[in-house]
């Protein structure tokens, strides 16, 4: 499968999604213009990914911060990751949050509550 | 000589917008139109200003979210003075540092037709706790579908959420198509 390697920018995240490797993340700044053309890619990419996913998926989400229209997006990734789980495959979300950020650790608590992936909550300093 | 009244006028048009920005604290004053370049520039110059005054980073990073909201909330929904073709999505922004907290402050033009929805969401919001919000989050999440414009209808509750406080709002009427809707999001400094 291809790999998606996007370096991240002021405004768009850094992108990693190689199945070989194993490496599934999504750090920095999420506040694109426009999400939808920003995303349809990962979404893509995931889509094709489940069709014969790892046995073990590890998905990393280390934001620093996220607009709304991106948690939009964020949510319709975990969904697609459920629907891996739902084949019988381990899933983890890996939650990083910085320590001067309760409101990231929240988000991903809030998500927690929606999908049915267990998450692991991992903290940061600078 | 009416040349010299009418710059003087100006001038002290400055001086005084100079004066009213320096009582009330006001570290940017902005009318025109928001795209996501100026989105980045203010954001990125308020990160500046409060890293240079060494606010808590935690106040930085709300004061950051809040005022990405609210400039993307003007750049997705602002409405126009006159049908006649405008698309520009203008509005003024300002943001004031005060002893105990920040004001975000921002103004846009909205159709009349819009307001009775608008307030309604608005005075729901404010009527939550922060666990009532928290759910009110949880439930437009997942119903929402994002519109052409990339917008969730999740921004005034992330503000209300993130500020913990009331989101102050007025609508002055400025005929019978438009008002003015002027938005306060207020960060606590401690």
């Amino acid at each position: 499968m291809d790999v998606i390697n996007i370096q991240g920018t002021d405004d768009t995240p850094s992108v990693i999604l190689d199945k070989a490797s194993g490496k599934f993340e999504i750090s920095g700044r999420s506040l694109p213009e426009d999400v939808n053309m920003f995303y349809e890619p990962i979404l893509d990419w995931i889509d094709l990914y489940s069709e014969d996913p790892n046995d073990r998926t590890e998905f990393s989400f280390k934001l620093e911060y996220f607009n709304t229209a991106s948690s939009k997006i964020i949510l319709d990734i975990l969904l697609k990751l459920e629907e891996i789980m739902e084949k019988g495959k381990e899933v983890v979300i890996k939650w990083h949050y910085h320590e001067d950020e309760e409101d990231m650790l929240e988000a991903g608590e809030e998500y927690a509550d929606i999908v049915e992936i267990p998450f692991d909550y991992v903290l940061y300093n600078d | 000589m009416s040349k010299e009244i009418e710059s003087h006028r100006f001038l002290e048009f400055a001086y005084q917008l100079y004066k009213t920005m320096k009582t009330n604290e006001i570290n940017l004053v902005y009318e025109g139109e928001v795209t996501q370049e100026i989105t980045k520039t203010f954001t990125s110059l308020t990160e500046k200003n409060m890293a240079r005054s060494e606010e808590p980073n935690q106040v930085q990073r709300k004061v950051f979210n809040v005022m990405v909201e609210c400039l993307q909330n003007i750049s997705k929904h602002a409405d126009t003075l006159s049908d006649e073709g405008e698309t520009d999505k203008r509005g003024i922004v300002m943001v004031s540092k005060g002893e105990d907290s920040y004001k975000i402050i921002t103004g846009n033009v909205i159709r009349n037709s819009k307001i009775p929805g608008l307030k309604e969401s608005l005075e729901h919001i404010n009527s939550l706790d922060k666990a009532g919000l928290s759910s009110l989050y949880k439930q437009q999440i997942k119903e929402t579908k994002l519109s052409k414009k990339g917008g969730a209808g999740l921004g005034l509750i992330d503000i209300a959420k993130k500020t913990g406080s009331k989101l102050s709002y007025q609508f002055k009427e400025l005929n019978d198509d438009v008002s003015f809707f002027i938005l306060t999001s207020t960060i606590k400094r401690n």
